[in-house]
């Protein structure tokens, strides 16, 4: 009885001291993070843009599909003929601005988070396989990527989707396949680029497997490229997906999909600018946040740029 | 006479390189017929210049390369294919502890991984097990929880030391472990080193090419040339009396702190030949003063040179060995 007690003490502190660990390498991560001031700020605007998804149909004024059909293309409200209840205005067919683009914040970051994690995965994996083997796993692979590569990427994703047929999934499926290529790539570059460095045999001679070599040794000295392409791609991904709805591939028209929004909206950029103007901002704002996210992420990853 | 702990006999290792896509493929013989036994406790120097098959040998005695022939032994048992169980008796701390440490895990972490990969102690242990070592190579508990970029050259030598240590091998493979170190920091780690010899009983395969830091080590000695060992024998005979005249030279350009003391620097002329085509014979020839037309045309053999004990021979591979009067 008493050893039982005694042994589950035991597990309870060593729960405790692990939980501990993560808590202090949580601040840890905190404290680089914080040191770059346009991370900071990316980071907090990306969580607004979270929350806005969210939140969505408890913030936005109208329904996202909602046609007035006595407010077409209505500018926005510090404009003439502006009206409070478009604060941002109304397109071609009478919906309401700032509602759609609210309800598009949900389709853009879940696209880039589908997108880039089925990217990153698959890549990160098959580089790593590539770069550890070499030889002709390597040839095969890299000839299979260079192929991918070849084509323009747009055209790729296109025929994928005809094949696949049209919708978001799939879109978002072909568009992963045609980014994989750049992580793998740069996976296998950075594990050739560690792979003979000294800690790696000497994991070795310590008696490491292959998988604790890819996965522990290497892998962690790889990502900080990775993690940059990432954020480069999350924004590849939203604008891919919405050239791909534009062409009736990807999101279907009445989705409030940022990059299809732009696309429903090119014959009135002279007459309307709103129509065009606020979804490519929304593009641009979110790409920017996580661009300087993945900036500060980096620093915060690399050890090497800490001060003690 | 100590426990003999590793013998190599007849080592070869040669790689096959490309000629690119006209010219032929061609083989380095990196090492060729190295013998040597090491005994626990004692230290082993292997000595020569660059590419001379250093440190091929220091890859194959720590298993990350098989030889193309050739036996090794470590402890007694042949050392052939993946043989996990020798593995933890035989360590390697390489030249530069920039590189050796794994930028991305603390130190704690660097020490603790050969035992998380090779035993079942839980981390209360492995800790405290990391510890003790660290303070046997001089390092403060503290510094348990910082990464390698926060530690100086010698700092992270030491490290090294200890993480080859926290498996408790027999055999110590030290591949320059000095030369990357400013000379203060270089008496340092050595004085660590050779009390960690006389603590542990281990055994050091020394990989240098300074002289004098294998004089204030080294019990034995191994010169290499080219892949093949030219002279070896207990350091204080091939020190006192050096018969190949390859030792010779590389003995005359070791500096002494001995003002006024005459000095004979034999210099050498040309360059290592490149080990993809060395020269037919005594691959020395081209550079020696010595060379006649038998050592163009054959190999000598390693032979007994002088009046030695028969336990630790004294021999060198030269058809003119320097004591006998030249």
């Amino acid at each position: 009885m008493t050893e039982q007690t005694a042994s589950t003490g035991a597990e309870t502190s060593a729960r405790e001291a692990k939980a501990q660990t993560r808590r202090r390498m949580l601040a840890e991560f905190w404290f680089y993070f914080s040191e770059n001031k346009g991370a900071v700020i990316g980071l907090w605007v990306f969580l607004a843009l979270v929350v806005i998804a969210l939140l969505a149909p408890v913030i936005a004024p109208h329904e996202p599909n909602q046609q007035y059909r006595d407010a077409l293309l209505v500018p926005p409200v510090w404009q003439e003929g502006g009206q409070w209840a478009y604060i941002l205005g109304t397109d071609a067919v009478g919906r309401d601005m700032l509602s759609r683009l609210i309800y598009g914040a949900q389709f853009s970051l879940f696209i880039g988070v589908i997108v880039v994690s089925l990217a990153m995965a698959g890549g990160v994996s098959v580089g790593l396989i590539s770069g550890y083997m070499r030889g002709a796993v390597d040839t095969a692979i890299m000839r299979v990527m260079d192929i991918v590569l070849a084509f323009p990427s747009l055209l790729l994703a296109l025929v994928l989707v005809a094949i696949l047929g049209p919708g978001l999934l799939n879109a978002m499926i072909a568009i992963a396949i045609v980014l994989q290529p750049h992580f793998v790539r740069l996976t296998r570059s950075s594990v050739f680029n560690e792979i003979n460095r000294e800690y790696v045999i000497s994991a070795r001679v310590a008696g490491a497997s292959p998988f604790y070599l890819m996965t522990r040794t290497l892998l962690p000295n790889c990502l900080g490229p990775v993690i940059v392409q990432a954020t480069l791609s999350f924004s590849n991904a939203i604008l891919d997906a919405a050239a791909l709805g534009f062409l009736g591939m990807g999101a279907q028209p009445p989705t409030p999909e940022w990059g299809t929004m732009l696309a429903d909206a090119r014959e009135f950029i002279l007459r309307a600018w709103w129509v065009v103007t606020f979804p490519g901002l929304a593009i641009l704002v979110t790409v920017l946040a996580i661009n300087l996210i993945g900036d500060g992420l980096r620093d915060a990853l690399d050890p090497k740029l800490k001060r003690s | 006479m100590g426990e003999l702990v590793l013998e190599g006999r007849n080592l070869s290792k040669h790689y096959q390189v490309s000629g690119g896509v006209f010219g032929k493929p061609g083989t380095v013989k990196a090492l060729q017929d190295a013998s040597f036994s090491l005994e626990a406790g004692k230290t082993l120097a292997v000595v020569g210049e660059s590419g001379c098959g250093k440190s091929t040998m220091a890859r194959l005695v720590t298993l990350i390369e098989q030889p193309t022939s050739g036996e090794l032994l470590i402890g007694g048992k042949p050392a052939a294919g993946d043989s996990e169980a020798l593995r933890k008796t035989i360590q390697i701390v390489f030249q530069n502890p920039y590189g050796s440490l794994n930028p991305r895990h603390k130190v704690g972490y660097i020490l603790e991984e050969p035992l998380l990969l090779n035993t079942s102690m839980g981390p209360g242990e492995r800790r405290r097990k990391a510890e003790e070592t660290m303070e046997r190579v001089g390092l403060r508990p503290e510094h348990y929880e910082r990464y390698p970029h926060m530690f100086s050259g010698g700092q992270r030598q030491r490290i090294a030391i200890a993480r080859a240590l926290m498996l408790e091998p027999k055999i110590l493979v030290l591949d320059e472990p000095v030369s990357a170190l400013d000379l203060s920091i270089q008496a340092q780690v050595l004085n660590i080193l050779s009390d960690l010899q006389s603590e542990l009983g281990l055994a050091y395969l020394f990989i240098s090419h300074d002289l004098s830091v294998v004089k204030h080590i080294a019990d034995d000695i191994m010169v290499m040339y080219l892949g093949r060992v030219v002279e070896s024998g207990s350091a204080k005979e091939v020190f006192a009396r050096p018969s190949h005249p390859y030792t010779a030279a590389l003995l005359s350009a070791t500096p002494v702190a001995e003002p006024g003391r005459k000095k004979e620097r034999i210099m050498l002329t040309g360059e290592l030949p490149s080990p993809l085509n060395p020269p037919p014979g005594c691959a020395f020839n081209p550079r020696c003063r010595y060379a006649d037309d038998t050592c163009r045309a054959s190999i000598p053999p390693l032979e007994t040179v002088g009046p030695t004990p028969a336990a630790d021979p004294h021999r060198a591979a030269c058809f003119h060995p320097l004591a006998s009067g030249k």
